[in-house]
């Protein structure tokens, strides 16, 4: 049971006292890479070269770079402790609970990246002849067939190099269908609790966005819906679970209103770790979706990516999908099939971020059917344990039944001057990594909280402990919450000054 | 399930706080009969020792201990072993894009770091976090330029990469944004200089070339911009082989420069994840996507990054953003930035000579053999050039690979017009001795005809 009185709510700077989880401890200084630089140190040493020396400024002429790029000149032992050093200022899952919302920051198993750096999987080339890359192809085969099971669609491509790049390939698909049918028609419908990439991707794909008011549960209002849905509409971008982590209950009479006017349903399954094994988006309605393989599949986030985000959809959409894809040839061998006439074209060079497709095949390897059930199960188990804990201090602003996240509100803390932003600031001095902070939009102040199934109760009960703690110290000392972090190696950075008048590279200092 | 940190019992303390008997019922908002009620028809669940017994399998399944000259857009370099040390650190790799600056300064500083090193090799004021790869790398430096320039037309010359092509043309086919092929000198593989004249109108937003380009020819940079330029048409340069910056002169006079990074140090991985990122002058830092770490000061005075001018991206201005783009590769930027960090300044150079020498012998031993000759002969190239043989390329390929050699790639597919033609990459992993075995079986035909 969390307790409110294991926290020392005064204490300002936790210096080597212990606040829940974490006791403050040195970090080295380092400067730039390019501060370490000196003349004539190296960390390279080439093989000899075993071809006669050219004259390259000879060979090029015009084309020869006459001054080599000011690269730093540091040797081996510096740069390990270089990165090493900033890499200890980063917070990570590896250090502990991420519940960064609508992010799904779970755990990245180890063997993905052991099995991904396997010489015969990571130097294969993309242009090498398909008879010696049936291994990479059968791996290809294998995702695309578990995840076109996990959604229950029909076809699958694995091409787009993120979640957005999937909104994009599947709003494309909706509108070569819609054009071989005659009309691309004019405009995407999009809730305003959506991703900010929603409306943008509908945006690039030449369709107006029209916004959806969502109703009093900060679901579709499936009224609304039905009014301005039309001949015009090519479709509804639609988050299920919703961005409030509450699952559209509604979902098949979204998709009738839809399909009765020959629009389609997109869903944007950035929430799919809700969903896997215990249901599937093409059972209940969904036209097309994409997956976040860095999300709900284990491929890790690596500070902003790589990501990958391949688009299922259904068999009317199958004539569409980018080339090439993948076939199986009367031989039995598998290979890239360019000849479809009907395609959207290509998305990416080469076949998508082939590296995530080992990682999370490897995930679902490791997990099988039971395993993938028995995740979501605790992802949607972990964040209602964190709302039933919380729920008397911080506003719930729906209080419709949360699946894999939850949402407040920083309604109460607000009337004493603490934000959501302020919240979560002093939670990292607790040593956790914030949550998404002022979103979904239409929630004042949102506190979205997504724990992901890789928590235990030890670090959800800290997490509880830690965010009992602020609350409280929102009420009794709020001027410790809105300057907070206090224990971080810098303070609030000045963000308005670095948009101002921005530096964006190092550049040498004279003399 | 090896992954789930919970006991059965701590998972029954847990449902009695909420309130419920069992999990499933936290599924029964959504309606009965869209609730799965059988197993998700996939494998098995594999023990950890399984599951690398599959990839190696896999592995096995691609075939290996073959000496390769492909390159075109996927390069292969050595790749110094503390590349990976450092990025399979969890604090690198299992971090997200760095919202929270107070505990991200480890990534912020070192995409400070890379966005400078990326500014030095091409010569330009600002680069950003990275972006896909290569292709949609070109595709946003096009729409950048619309925008820019409040035109819509562009010029792209045929010796882009033939994929990078293709994803530009899905990316602005429903925006309104026209594009003309420019066409390549048949004695040069260069941009023909005329025709580029002829395609720029007064619509033109950018003329897009590649260099060195898909033949591996180094474009000349300085005449291309003044033809653009005088136009009021940006200069984007698309550079899909980032080592060639180690020797051949940066396009100074570009106003955008797109690069794939995959070159430093990046697995090639069948084709991703790479790592791609654009380059510009000053004036157009507004008009870039993608994510830009910026310096500044936190209350005490001390140095520290964050993330810039995010008002240009999705989550703030939606249907007017710049971009969608929401994700850059971050780690694979890290990879890149370890790389240029352990080349360094004279190493970068001395292993893009290596190159050129590599690629000269290359050309110059696989030639000799009578019935193939180079094209393009008279122009710098980096380390790729295109052969040409008498005998059709697909026998030729067969007779390669028996010998455990990857010749060229036909390039047929996009370049019907030069007969039996491949392309080469010689980069520093290729030997002499695999250099000379491929000559020799290109020899061996005419023993065999004879």
């Amino acid at each position: 049971m969390a307790s409110d009185t294991m926290i020392p709510v005064e204490t300002t700077t936790p210096r080597n006292t212990t606040l829940g989880k974490v006791r403050t401890h040195p970090t080295q200084n380092e400067g730039l890479i390019f501060e370490k630089s000196s003349p004539g140190k190296r960390a390279v040493r080439l093989a000899p070269l075993d071809v006669p020396e050219v004259d390259a400024e000879a060979l090029l002429g015009d084309a020869f770079r006459v001054d080599a790029a000011p690269l730093p000149e540091v040797s081996e032992i510096e740069i390990i402790r270089h990165f090493t050093r900033l890499s200890t200022w980063n917070y990570a899952i590896d250090l502990g609970m991420y519940p960064l919302g609508s992010c799904t920051m779970k755990y990245n198993p180890r063997v993905n990246e052991f099995v991904a750096r396997l010489e015969g999987i990571a130097e294969a080339h993309p242009y090498q002849p398909e008879s010696l890359a049936q291994g990479s192809l059968e791996v290809v085969r294998e995702l695309e067939q578990c995840l076109i099971e996990i959604t229950g669609m029909d076809a699958i491509t694995l091409q787009p190099a993120a979640g957005a790049h999937g909104e994009f390939t599947g709003i494309l698909l909706v509108r070569a269908y819609h054009e071989s049918r005659g009309n691309a028609r004019r405009k995407v419908i999009v809730p305003d609790s959506a991703h900010g990439t929603n409306p943008a991707t509908a945006a690039i794909c030449g369709y107006e966005v029209q916004n959806l008011k969502s109703n009093s549960l900060g679901m579709v209002d499936v009224a609304e819906l039905e009014r301005i849905v039309d001949e015009d509409t090519a479709a509804l971008m639609l988050t299920n679970p919703s961005t409030i982590g509450v699952f559209e209950s509604e979902i098949h009479k979204i998709a009738e209103v839809l399909h009765a006017k020959g629009a389609l349903l997109y869903m944007d399954g950035a929430n799919m770790n809700a969903l896997v094994g215990k249901a599937r988006p093409g059972d209940f309605g969904v036209d097309v979706m994409h997956l976040n393989l860095h999300k709900t599949f284990s491929t890790p986030h690596g500070g902003g990516g790589p990501g990958s985000g391949p688009v299922a959809c259904k068999a009317i959409l199958e004539p569409f999908l980018p080339t090439p894809v993948l076939a199986r040839r009367s031989d039995g061998m598998l290979g890239w099939n360019h000849d479809r006439p009907q395609s959207v074209g290509r998305v990416r060079a080469f076949y998508g971020n082939y590296g995530m497709f080992v990682r999370a095949l490897a995930y679902i390897l490791a997990n099988g059917p039971d395993g993938l059930r028995q995740t979501t199960e605790d992802a949607v188990l972990n964040a209602n344990y964190i709302r039933s804990s919380l729920e008397d201090l911080y506003e719930l602003p729906y209080t419709t039944a949360s699946m894999h996240e939850v949402v407040f509100s920083d309604r109460r803390q607000a009337a004493r001057g603490v934000k959501t932003g302020d919240i979560a600031k002093r939670i990292i001095d607790y040593g956790f990594h914030p949550f998404t902070v002022s979103f979904p939009m239409i929630v004042s102040g949102a506190l979205m909280i997504e724990p992901t199934e890789s928590e235990s109760k030890e670090e959800l009960d800290l997490f509880i402990d830690a965010m009992r703690a602020i609350a409280h110290e929102a009420e009794k000392t709020p001027e410790l919450v809105k300057n907070a972090p206090h224990s971080t190696r810098v303070s609030r950075l000045d963000e308005a000054t670095a948009a101002r008048k921005p530096i964006l590279r190092w550049r040498p200092t004279a003399g | 399930m090896r992954y789930l940190p919970k006991s059965p019992a701590e998972r029954a303390v847990m449902l009695e706080r909420i309130g419920v008997r069992t999990a499933d019922e936290l599924f029964h908002v959504i309606p009965e009969e869209y609730r799965l009620k059988r197993d998700l028809k996939i494998p098995r669940q594999m023990g950890e020792s399984e599951i690398i017994e599959y990839f190696r399998n896999a592995a096995a399944q691609n075939g290996s201990g073959y000496a390769s000259f492909l390159g075109a857009g996927c390069y292969r370099h050595y790749r110094p072993v503390v590349i990976d040390s450092i990025v399979q650190r969890g604090e690198f790799l299992t971090s997200y894009t760095p919202y929270q600056a107070e505990i991200t300064q480890g990534t912020l500083q070192a995409i400070f770091e890379f966005q400078t090193m990326i500014c030095e090799l091409t010569g330009m004021d600002v680069a950003n976090a990275s972006m896909y790869d290569g292709s949609t790398g070109a595709s946003e430096a096009v729409l950048m330029a619309a925008r820019i320039t409040g035109r819509s037309h562009s010029v792209v010359a045929a010796t882009v990469h033939p994929e990078y092509r293709e994803v530009m043309a899905t990316a602005s086919q429903h925006r309104g944004l026209p594009s003309t092929t420019v066409g390549y000198d048949a004695e040069t593989g260069r941009v023909n200089l005329d025709l580029l004249q002829a395609a720029i109108t007064d619509d033109t937003a950018c003329v897009l070339v590649q260099s060195p380009n898909f033949f591996g020819v180094v474009e000349d940079i300085p005449a291309i911009a003044a033809i653009a330029h005088a136009k009021g048409a940006l200069l984007i340069v698309s550079i899909a082989e980032a080592v060639s910056l180690g020797v051949v002169r940066p396009p100074v006079e570009a106003d955008i420069v797109s690069l794939e990074a995959q070159s430093f140090g990046v697995a090639m991985s069948y084709g991703g994840p790479f790592c791609g990122v654009i380059a510009t002058k000053e004036k157009f830092i507004r008009q870039m996507p993608g994510r830009l770490a910026g310096q500044t000061q936190d209350a005490d005075g001390n140095r520290g990054f964050v993330l810039t001018l995010a008002t240009r991206e999705q989550h703030i201005r939606r249907e007017k953003a710049t971009s969608n783009i929401c994700t850059n590769q971050a780690l694979v930027a890290l990879m890149a930035t370890v790389f240029l960090t352990v080349y360094g300044k004279d190493g970068l150079r001395e292993v893009a000579v290596q190159n050129l020498a590599k690629a000269e012998f290359a050309r110059t031993t696989l030639t000799a053999q009578s019935g193939a000759e180079a094209l393009f002969g008279a122009s710098p190239r980096f380390n790729e050039f295109v052969l040409v043989t008498e005998e059709p390329v697909a026998v030729m390929q067969a007779r390669l690979l028996e010998q455990k050699i990857l010749g060229g790639v036909d390039l047929s597919r996009w370049y019907p017009e030069l007969g039996h033609a491949t392309l080469w990459c010689a980069t520093e992993l290729n030997t002499r001795a695999q250099m000379e075995a491929a000559a020799t079986t290109l020899a061996a035909r005419e023993a065999v005809e004879a």
